[in-house]
């Protein structure tokens, strides 16, 4: 083989290698990627039911019902609208009513979303990022979401004294 | 005080990375060795201020003077001393001043014990390597300083996030940070040598212990931690490809790429261009990871604070690092002389194929990484890129790879003979099959399980049969084997342990993901529930206090055929200064396997939920980095790696072994 030769083989290879993870990548794209919605999102939308996706919005206070087994039921609203979800499990240990969550699953054909996966993943002021996002694109951000802000601790403080921790 | 001097410190040691990134390069160019040597000094010295800087911080948390706003927002008098310490770096300012430290340690290591390489490129490899400190200090100094002060000082502190505080803290970041940041060793080496436009097989043994060294930080780092996470987030996960997991993930693997493609530069002048390349994306991944992580771009645990300025920053840097260092590639590079000739058949061939797949795989993780990120900058839509697209994308590129590893190292340099390299690994093909058909016949479902064991198994026993044809085991006199075992090379060692440990986490992997039960159930004081043959009975709970939080505590024993085999506790913890809980789970480990137990809310009625789970084998995952780690060790501790040194390396050399 010349050196030529050689050299094609190599670069013949690589660009086979390269294509085929183009195509995996690609293929993947395709099959196995969750979009991000908000109760009023589903509702402009008209999601299929049975199709995957993430839903984030606040734990409507007072919607949460523990029922037999460990099934689990609670509102997610965004404030224009709200989605009844259905969990089976243990919910992670930041959950809580008027705190933000992100779920993920599919809604079934009597319009509930059940969820297979709840979101422990919290950010430090307890809001997911997404839907920290989408509430402020709705305009429903309050700032009081925010907890302590490290660059601001003015704000610290007042959070510390609404714990009742001395000063 | 203790604050403005750690502060003042800092001040000190940017101007002396200005100097060291001015005067050696210059003194290079010039050949002036008064300007060279320049670069020893400040390298030691801005080591020691960094690190005094670093220590006042330490202080500042351990004693809890909350009149510094990162002592305030992070600690708590309360808090375990060994928290208070760890909890420097458990926060974005803590944690830049730890990699900052950790940079100017490496530069100073450099400078101290790098005696063998030329004086020139030494000198020139030290101003890069201020480069990249002078522009962190200053990072750390304009947008995160630790040691900004509070007026008034609170009384109390707010405590450092639970999930924090917790022995991996001490252990993972340090690590990690040692291998992100040893690997801007090579990239300075890079950047050096297309600076002097001269490169040579010296290059890469002069880099490879540096590399060597950060790669093996960064293994047992990823894999501390991936334990960290699956014990102490309590859902037993033990890699969720999330973005932060994978910022970490993709160094490595461009890494260990590099590792590769540096031995055939050391042995055969090839693949020098390439192997450049390779220092400099390694380097520009790991500051990615950095942004990633650092700017808030991804919101979770590990990025502690989201400020605007502080991405900025750190994409400036991005920018003029890798879009220097590549621009620099791109002008310099065809001025390096082409290396030695191979057939596509010979070990040369089979490290291209490493190079190949490990860096297609690593584009898969980049990809699937910033996806969603550019998309959402891009049109505003939001996805999440999970687990599925990994395991379709990066799953059978990695398979491919694995399938390969065991002819590697039995390929002959040059021109290899694939059908005698088959030949030999027939025994570990033979075990393989074994296990595989021995795994489908009595675990059967989920049909990758089978394959999966085979394939490890293969891993396994052709690192082992690679070190039994070296020696010559089974064939010759036990006496030669010991010889000629004791006489090979320790970097054969080395090979032959990190691919076992390959193998050994694969086995991991398959057994947890493949065979691992999970059971979710409501339970009352003396219920019992069954899984895999382990009875396990809710004893009771009982209210506890520890130092900074309050717990409730379930104790469960646990029997196999009716045998009492241990008790469990996992727990529920609540802090007070955060107002926040937290399980801790309780494991009990079965040989390799793992029973695993957290408890969840309690229920109106009184019951608890518990989640409890069996995993298989789970253990190997992280022992296989402990191999791959040794092998590592092995291989940095291999005497070629110090020829050139001054005299001794060939004082006391066996009897010529043919140099591996």
């Amino acid at each position: 083989m010349t050196r030529k030769q050689r050299r094609l083989t190599i670069i013949g290879g690589s660009l086979a290698v390269l294509a085929v993870a183009a195509a995996l990548v690609l293929n993947a794209m395709r099959d196995s990627i969750v979009f991000f919605s908000t109760p009023s999102m589903v509702a402009e939308k008209h999601i299929q039911p049975g199709r995957r996706f993430r839903l984030g919005g606040l734990v409507q206070p007072g919607s949460l019902v523990r029922g037999e087994n460990l099934s689990i039921t609670f509102q997610v609203s965004d404030s224009s609208a709200s989605l009844p979800v259905s969990y089976k499990g243990i919910l992670p240990d930041l959950f809580r009513e008027g705190q933000g969550v992100v779920a993920e699953g599919a809604i079934d054909a009597s319009g509930v979303f059940r969820a297979d996966t709840v979101l422990a993943k919290h950010d430090e002021n307890y809001m997911p990022k997404d839907v920290a996002d989408a509430l402020k694109k709705q305009g429903h951000w309050k700032d009081e979401y925010a907890k302590p802000n490290a660059s601001k601790p003015e704000a610290s403080g007042v959070a510390q004294g609404e714990r009742g921790t001395v000063r | 005080m203790t604050a403005e001097a750690g502060h003042y410190a800092l001040v000190l040691a940017l101007g002396l990375a200005l100097i060291q990134s001015t005067l050696p390069i210059l003194g290079a160019r010039w050949r002036d060795s008064a300007l060279m040597n320049v670069a020893r000094s400040t390298a030691i010295a801005q080591l020691a201020f960094v690190v005094f800087s670093f220590v006042a911080l330490v202080s500042l948390h351990v004693t809890s003077d909350f009149s510094v706003i990162n002592v305030f927002e992070n600690s708590h008098s309360m808090k375990p001393l060994i928290y208070k310490i760890t909890g420097v770096w458990g926060n974005h300012e803590g944690s830049m001043l730890l990699w900052v430290s950790i940079l100017t340690l490496f530069g100073a290591l450099v400078a101290t014990f790098a005696n063998n390489i030329p004086r020139s490129l030494k000198a020139t490899v030290l101003s890069v390597q201020a480069w990249i400190a002078g522009i962190f200090h200053l990072f750390i100094l304009t947008t995160s300083n630790p040691f900004r002060r509070l007026s008034p000082a609170p009384f109390e502190g707010q405590d450092l996030n639970p999930v924090l505080q917790d022995i991996g803290l001490a252990i993972h970041p340090p690590l990690l940070y040692l291998g992100y940041v040893g690997f801007s060793i090579a990239f300075s080496f890079a950047i050096a040598a297309l600076i002097e436009g001269r490169i040579d097989a010296a290059w890469a043994r002069w880099t490879r212990p540096w590399m060597l060294a950060a790669w093996m930080c960064l293994t047992v780092g990823i894999a501390m931690g991936s334990y960290w996470a699956y014990y102490e987030l309590g859902w037993g996960g033990w890699w969720f490809w999330d973005p932060v997991e994978n910022a970490s993930f993709m160094p490595w693997l461009a890494g260990t790429a590099l590792l590769h493609s540096a031995v055939v530069m050391e042995k055969r002048e090839a693949l020098k261009i390439w192997t450049i390349l390779l220092s400099i994306l390694t380097f520009s991944l790991s500051l990615i990871g950095t942004f990633l992580v650092r700017s808030g771009v991804l919101t979770s645990v590990h990025a502690f604070a989201s400020d605007p300025a502080r991405g900025f920053f750190i994409l400036c840097i991005l920018v003029l690092f890798i879009g220097g260092g590549l621009g620099l590639f791109a002008w310099r590079a065809p001025l390096l002389r082409q290396g030695g000739l191979f057939a596509p058949v010979s070990r040369e061939g089979a490290l291209v194929f490493n190079n190949l797949m490990l860096t297609a795989a690593c584009a898969t993780v980049f990809v699937g990484t910033l996806y969603p990120l550019a998309l959402e900058a891009l049109t505003g839509e939001k996805i999440s890129v999970g687990a599925p697209f990994f395991n379709s994308t990066f799953g059978p590129l990695f398979a491919s790879l694995l399938v390969a590893v065991p002819f590697g190292p039995l390929l002959a340099w040059k021109r290899g003979d694939l059908p005698g390299v088959a030949q030999r690994l027939a025994g570990a093909f033979l075990v393989a099959l074994i296990a595989l058909a021995a795994t489908f016949v009595f675990e059967g479902q989920p049909l990758l399980a089978p394959f999966g064991v085979g394939v490890a198994l293969f891993v396994i026993t052709g690192a082992i049969t690679d070190l039994v044809e070296r020696t010559g085991l089974l064939r010759t006199p036990l006496a030669t084997v010991a010889r000629r075992a004791a006489g090979l090379p320790r970097s054969a060692w080395g090979t032959a342990f990190a691919h076992m440990g390959l193998g050994i986490t694969l086995l991991g992997i398959v057994g947890e993901t493949q065979w691992g039960a999970e059971r979710i159930v409501s339970m009352n004081p003396g219920d019992k529930v069954s899984i895999r043959n382990y009875d396990i009975t809710f004893d009771r709970t009982a209210n506890r206090t520890g130092p900074n939080y309050s717990e409730l505590a379930a104790t469960f024993t646990v029997r196999r055929h009716g045998e009492t085999i241990g008790v469990m506790e996992p727990s529920k913890r609540n802090f007070a200064a955060r107002q926040t809980s937290k399980s801790e789970s309780a494991l009990m480990a079965r040989g390799v396997s793992q029973l695993y137990l957290t408890i969840g809310d309690v229920n109106p009625d009184g019951s608890v939920a518990v989640r409890l789970y069996y995993k298989p084998l789970v253990l190997m995952i992280w022992l296989g980095a402990v191999v791959m780690f040794i092998g590592g060790g092995l291989s940095l501790s291999d005497r070629r790696l110090r020829v050139g040194a001054p005299r001794r390396a060939r004082a006391g050399a066996p009897a010529m072994v043919p140099a591996e």
